[in-house]
């Protein structure tokens, strides 16, 4: 006879797992990633210079208010942050990743955790999660701006052009756009809240609706990162381009 | 003939132990079959609670290698064999002996749940787009391997406060269903306690049906309760239509 063990009546202690695979490995890029976008967009809402270029404004500085410091002596970018920032804290998606990789709650599937006063999202702070719809609303009123920033970027002291700096802006907008309408809640609101489609004022409008962000929404994870990483890199870029350590190439 | 070595739970509620078995492989072979190899050469009376072998049943559920899974899914072929193979009881319900858990909480969840009750005056005519969600949640075999590895009960041992994801999708094939009238938004609060589950899909990813326990069945519900107790303007909406 092997050890002696009890499965049902051992006591949760971290990290014990009768599993053989690598499990932790699956948290270590979600901890590089979602820690090094953090302190990098920390350090860039301060920074509160090299934002903008031509007509390229950086994502993490739109919409642009009060640059001249009239009334707000800090960066800008503080003042519009937490709109994208609580977006993307209250997702569902980003809730499973650093629930697991920075909570360890669980750390992986069938990994015993050791806390013994959990209280999951029923009491503060993360019952707030239940707000995620309010700031997904403001979601969408950022994306105008950021549309608006795209569609400048064509703009080159009054001729149209394109830079790669234009392309960087455009394909960072078209996936904040996907992944903002891959969000589960614009989903539920679009008509998973409708329990009979055919029997709803507009059910069809509605059905046709919550089948295409449902299409989107089984990549939501993949648009999270994808929009992620967009951001971080249309900003870098306009950075670059602005404080001189890169040119921007005209392709038009 | 190659073999597999097995270390198998032997045991109860009180304890136990883990007893290894040589098993001859043969093409095909599940867990399952070498589980019954066992019984038929080695250990007569182990304990393995199992029906159709076939992945419709929900009975042969256990821990192979730490991962919660149907033993009659699981080939053997695609497990490693150079070291033992682990094969425990779920470890989120109590052991009666051996292999066999007694998920009888589960069934005294499931009588929480106010059963269909049809819409006053409905015409009993829908369309089938109206039930291609509901269908998706019918495909639950009640195996117990998502209650298992949710971290809630797992982990936490909330078995009182907490419904689980089986049911969930339960009450998200109840609440989604065209003719259903009633509302179950409070229940899920209250005595399911779904804000106690984190989204980290566990469920989702253990589930031998692939139901999308999490984004299909608890993210829609989640969102249902927010409609229902934490969404001020639907509040004020509500309120302002004079509904209850």
């Amino acid at each position: 006879m092997a050890e002696l063990v009890s499965p049902s009546a051992a006591g949760p202690s971290y990290g014990k797992t009768q599993r053989r695979d690598t499990w932790w490995v699956e948290i270590i890029p979600v901890v590089v990633l979602l820690g090094g976008f953090g302190a990098y967009a920390t350090l860039r809402a301060f920074e509160g210079r090299f934002y903008e270029w031509g007509p390229y404004l950086s994502p993490l500085y739109s919409p642009l208010i009060d640059p001249n410091h009239h009334w707000w002596p800090f960066s800008p970018a503080l003042l519009i942050l937490a709109g994208p920032l609580g977006f993307r804290v209250t997702c569902y998606y980003y809730r499973k990743a650093y629930y697991r990789a920075f909570f360890l709650d669980p750390p992986a599937c069938a990994v015993s955790e050791s806390r013994h006063s959990y209280r999951g999202e029923t009491a503060f702070p993360f019952i707030l999660q239940n707000v995620h719809r309010y700031f997904l609303y403001l979601a969408v009123l950022f994306l105008v701006f950021l549309w608006r920033d795209a569609i400048h970027a064509f703009f080159f002291d009054g001729s149209v052009g394109v830079g790669v700096g234009t392309l960087v802006l455009l394909g960072n907008v078209i996936l904040l756009s996907i992944y903002t309408l891959s969000c589960h809640s614009l989903r539920h609101l679009s008509g998973g809240k409708l329990d009979c489609f055919s029997c709803a004022a507009f059910g069809g409008p509605r059905y046709k609706t919550w089948q295409w962000l449902s299409v989107l929404n089984q990549r939501h994870m993949l648009w999270a990162w994808a929009s992620l990483l967009s951001v971080g890199f249309a900003d870098l870029y306009v950075r670059l381009v602005s404080c001189g350590a890169i040119r921007d190439v005209r392709l038009h | 003939m190659a073999e597999a070595v097995l270390q198998i739970f032997r045991g109860d509620s009180k304890g136990g132990a883990a007893k290894e078995c040589h098993v001859p492989l043969a093409p095909g072979m599940v867990v399952l079959d070498a589980l019954h190899y066992v019984q038929a050469h080695q250990l007569p009376d182990l304990a393995v609670r199992w029906n159709c072998k076939a992945g419709k049943c929900g009975s042969c559920s256990a821990e192979v290698n730490g991962h919660p899974r149907l033993t009659c899914k699981t080939r053997m072929d695609a497990l490693p064999l150079d070291k033992p193979i682990t094969i425990f009881p779920m470890k989120s319900f109590p052991v009666i002996k051996d292999l066999v858990t007694d998920v009888s909480w589960n069934f005294r969840v499931n009588k929480k749940i106010p059963p269909f009750q049809p819409r006053a005056g409905a015409e009993w005519k829908f369309d089938q787009k109206d039930v291609d969600r509901v269908q998706e949640f019918r495909k639950c075999i009640e195996c117990f391997l998502c209650q298992n590895v949710c971290h809630v009960l797992r982990d936490h041992g909330k078995k009182e406060e907490f419904g689980g994801p089986r049911f969930f999708v339960r009450v998200a094939g109840l609440e989604m269903h065209p003719m259903d009238g009633a509302s179950r938004a409070a229940l899920l609060r209250k005595e399911l306690g779904i804000g106690l589950c984190n989204i980290t899909k566990c469920c989702t990813e253990v589930c031998p049906e692939e139901i999308h326990i999490t984004d299909n069945a608890i993210i829609p519900l989640k969102e249902r309760v927010v409609d229902e107790f934490y969404d001020p303007l639907l509040m004020l909406v509500r309120k302002i239509r004079g509904a209850k």
